[in-house]
């Protein structure tokens, strides 16, 4: 299916939100996710099933004003 | 909640600190983490003006970065709180779902919530600011808006739950220090007991000194700092800037008139 990552389509067979993460090599990243403009929480990730279309958000920590 | 407009303390810091939620600060200087030259530079500025609180961001980042995890373990050596931002947020639902992952990243419950109206001015738009800071305070944050100085703007964010308000000086990043005097001062004595920060728009620490001297809690600085030539110089000076405006504030100044009047006592001139 394709998905979209930080703004890029790209194909995936990643079932869940926590698989693609660790298809992707997030690892043990320290990241925060959304998927389709709503907050998933790290707990959460393993349930969040992943469908053709979903706009996929990893943000991590960063300077800021 | 604290009387922070109170002038009975001493000093420009320490007796009479302005209490933000239940949180009492170490320090009138917020300092932005953007910008700098460098990770030492940044940390240099923060050692050097005793700056309390960072603000934050959230970015994306790509699998293999890992620049997040590097960034935050600078941030957490400054032993300062943190303020995540919604920073470039246009929309209630952008800056409501950016704040939940800066709460999960930062573990805080602190957010600078910016909902951007305007693209040249970076002016706040004061509809969605509302709307996301009460869904906000409803889950569970305690907001710092980053506000305009309207006083029925302002006054909705209190109802939606804001306990500290952060009105701009001037836009993000101009460095025109405050411009619009007598609003920030019909601000503040319409909440005399709110907590109330200058966000944004500083250049000068002359700038932060009169936001001391109308009775303002704090200033949240990032550019003025980070792109001087020597910022770590810069934040000590702003850092003096509101320590002597606050004791200005405190002293009670006198009042400006038209007319001269000779300080020299007129009795006992010479030549009369």
């Amino acid at each position: 299916m394709k998905i979209t990552v930080n703004g890029t389509v790209q194909d995936t067979a990643a079932p869940s939100l926590d698989a693609l993460l660790i298809e992707l090599g997030y690892g043990a990243a320290k990241v925060a996710t959304a998927v389709n403009e709503s907050f998933v929480p790290a707990a959460m990730r393993p349930e969040q099933r992943l469908n053709d279309g979903d706009r996929i958000e990893i943000v991590a920590p960063r300077q800021g004003g | 909640m604290t009387a922070t407009g109170s002038k009975s303390s001493h000093h420009g810091k320490g007796a009479d600190m302005p209490v933000f939620y239940e949180t009492e600060i170490t320090s009138r200087l917020m300092l932005g983490t953007a910008q700098y030259p460098s990770p030492a530079i940044l940390a240099d500025a923060f050692k050097r003006s005793g700056a309390g609180i960072a603000t934050v961001s959230v970015r994306r980042e790509a699998g293999g970065e890992r620049a997040g995890q590097a960034f935050w373990d600078m941030i957490r050596d400054l032993d300062v709180r943190v303020l995540p931002n919604t920073a470039g947020c246009h929309s209630v639902r952008e800056a409501v779902t950016t704040a939940q992952m800066a709460r999960e990243l930062f573990d805080t419950r602190w957010i600078k919530l910016e909902v951007i109206g305007h693209a040249d001015t970076l002016q706040p738009d004061p509809f969605g600011l509302v709307e996301a800071a009460r869904i906000l305070t409803e889950d569970g944050f305690q907001v710092f808006p980053y506000c305009t100085e309207d006083l029925v703007l302002c006054e909705r964010l209190v109802e939606a739950g804001c306990q500290v308000l952060m009105p701009w000086g001037a836009p993000i990043g101009t460095g025109l220090g405050l411009n619009n005097i007598y609003g920030l001062r019909s601000l503040r004595a319409h909440f005399p007991d709110l907590p109330l920060v200058i966000d944004a728009g500083l250049g000068l620490p002359s700038q932060a000194a009169h936001a001391m001297e109308l009775g303002y809690d704090a200033v949240l600085l990032n550019t003025a700092v980070a792109k001087a030539g020597d910022p770590a110089s810069m934040a000590d000076g702003f850092a003096r800037a509101l320590e002597a405006g606050r004791l200005a504030y405190e002293a009670d100044p006198m009042e400006p008139r038209d007319m001269a009047a000779p300080s020299t006592p007129v009795l006992g001139r010479a030549f009369t």
